[in-house]
């Protein structure tokens, strides 16, 4: 759901990044909110375990720049990728306008992928969306890992509806800036179109 | 756009202005705004220098969303209203309109049943802004479904470049 504001010119998103635990979707908020300059970022929240595994969510508010004089604010958020986090996950993709799934190329983690996509499918039709026009994109992370599973692997199982798909490291910030960068242009223009 | 989707005019965003103003003063508040349930700040008036109103913003979205979630748990359909107190300050959180959650931040000179008090009475305030925005913005859709002064007629790839280069 975006909020536009006439009388302060904002345009405001949410981005959500989905996928399996310990992928990476938090590796990847973190590397955007190192390399954003500071004046262009607010503070980051991470909502976690005593050892660091989402809880609840992570949200890092930025704020881009001008478009056409309007101030381009995005909200990122994390969903907490464990399976009985299912509830909290659900919450967090209410209002979503551009969904960033964070694969892990583990070859053990294949199945998770897969289990989290379909988990994203459900709780997107449960709020009403419908996943063929929502803006999306598949990031396929830790691609620098030795035990990974070959890309077309990974599409073949993955790969829904002609969405852009990003080779990623997050923890070097491979990978990462792309995968925001394609959805933003899908939601700013996707807007228009809906 | 989506029907589901928030556009706010000058016009209307002076009236919430307005009411927010009027519930500092009336009942006593430190800081009082208003949030999107989605989480994102709508606007807001008092002495809000030390308080990060974005990350407060989210994190009221998610504490009420998480109550909400309790709810249906137990049958309910919503817990309208949330307090917390603290040593120094406490926070008052209530839906409105169905669609934004007012947030109220005050001290311990404040009872809380004057902030119950003002707050409905802001509440009915804000329903009948919240639904004359509801009805422009439904009048404004296209058949298609478009709005037709979208004020992003075109977006390039260098557009989105020059968002992220800054």
């Amino acid at each position: 759901m975006t909020f536009i504001n006439y009388a302060s010119r904002e345009i405001n998103c949410k981005i959500v990044y989905y996928g399996p635990g310990l992928g990476g979707k938090t590796t990847n908020l973190n590397y955007i909110y190192q390399k954003i300059h500071p004046a262009n970022k607010g503070r980051m929240v991470s909502l976690a375990t005593d050892t660091e595994r989402t809880l609840f969510f992570d949200f890092l508010p930025l704020e881009l720049g001008l478009i056409n004089g309007f101030k381009i604010r995005f909200h990122l958020y994390t969903v907490p990728g464990q399976i009985f986090y299912d509830a909290s996950r659900k919450l967090i993709l209410k209002g979503v306008d551009g969904v960033v799934f964070v694969a892990d190329s583990q070859a053990e983690r294949f199945d998770a992928n897969i289990e989290s996509l379909s988990n994203l499918h459900e709780h997107l039709h449960e709020h009403g969306y419908d996943f063929a026009t929502i803006p999306y994109v598949l990031q396929f992370n830790k691609r620098d890992l030795p035990n990974i599973s070959p890309f077309e692997d990974l599409k073949k199982e993955l790969w829904k509806k002609n969405e852009p798909i990003f080779e990623a490291i997050a923890s070097r910030g491979v990978g990462v800036f792309d995968s925001l960068k394609d959805v933003t242009r899908q939601m700013l223009n996707g807007l228009r179109k809906r | 756009m989506e029907t589901g989707d928030l556009v706010i005019y000058p016009g209307e965003f002076a009236e919430i202005r307005v009411i927010l103003a009027q519930l500092a003063t009336e009942a006593r508040a430190k800081l009082v705004f208003l949030v999107d349930r989605n989480g994102q700040p709508i606007a807001s008036h008092g002495d809000n220098g030390s308080v990060d109103t974005t990350s407060l913003s989210s994190l009221a979205a998610g504490n009420v969303a998480a109550t909400e979630g309790l709810a249906k748990l137990l049958g309910e359909r919503e817990f309208s209203v949330l307090f917390h107190e603290g040593e120094r300050d406490n926070i008052h959180f209530s839906i409105v309109a169905h669609r934004a959650i007012l947030v109220v931040i005050f001290d311990h000179s404040t009872p809380v049943g004057l902030v119950r008090l003002r707050v409905r009475k802001a509440s009915v305030q804000f329903e009948d802004v919240f639904q004359r925005i509801a009805a422009r913005f439904q009048k404004e859709l296209q058949p298609t479904g478009v709005i037709s002064d979208y004020p992003f007629p075109e977006i390039t790839d260098d557009d989105i470049d020059r968002l992220f280069s800054e």
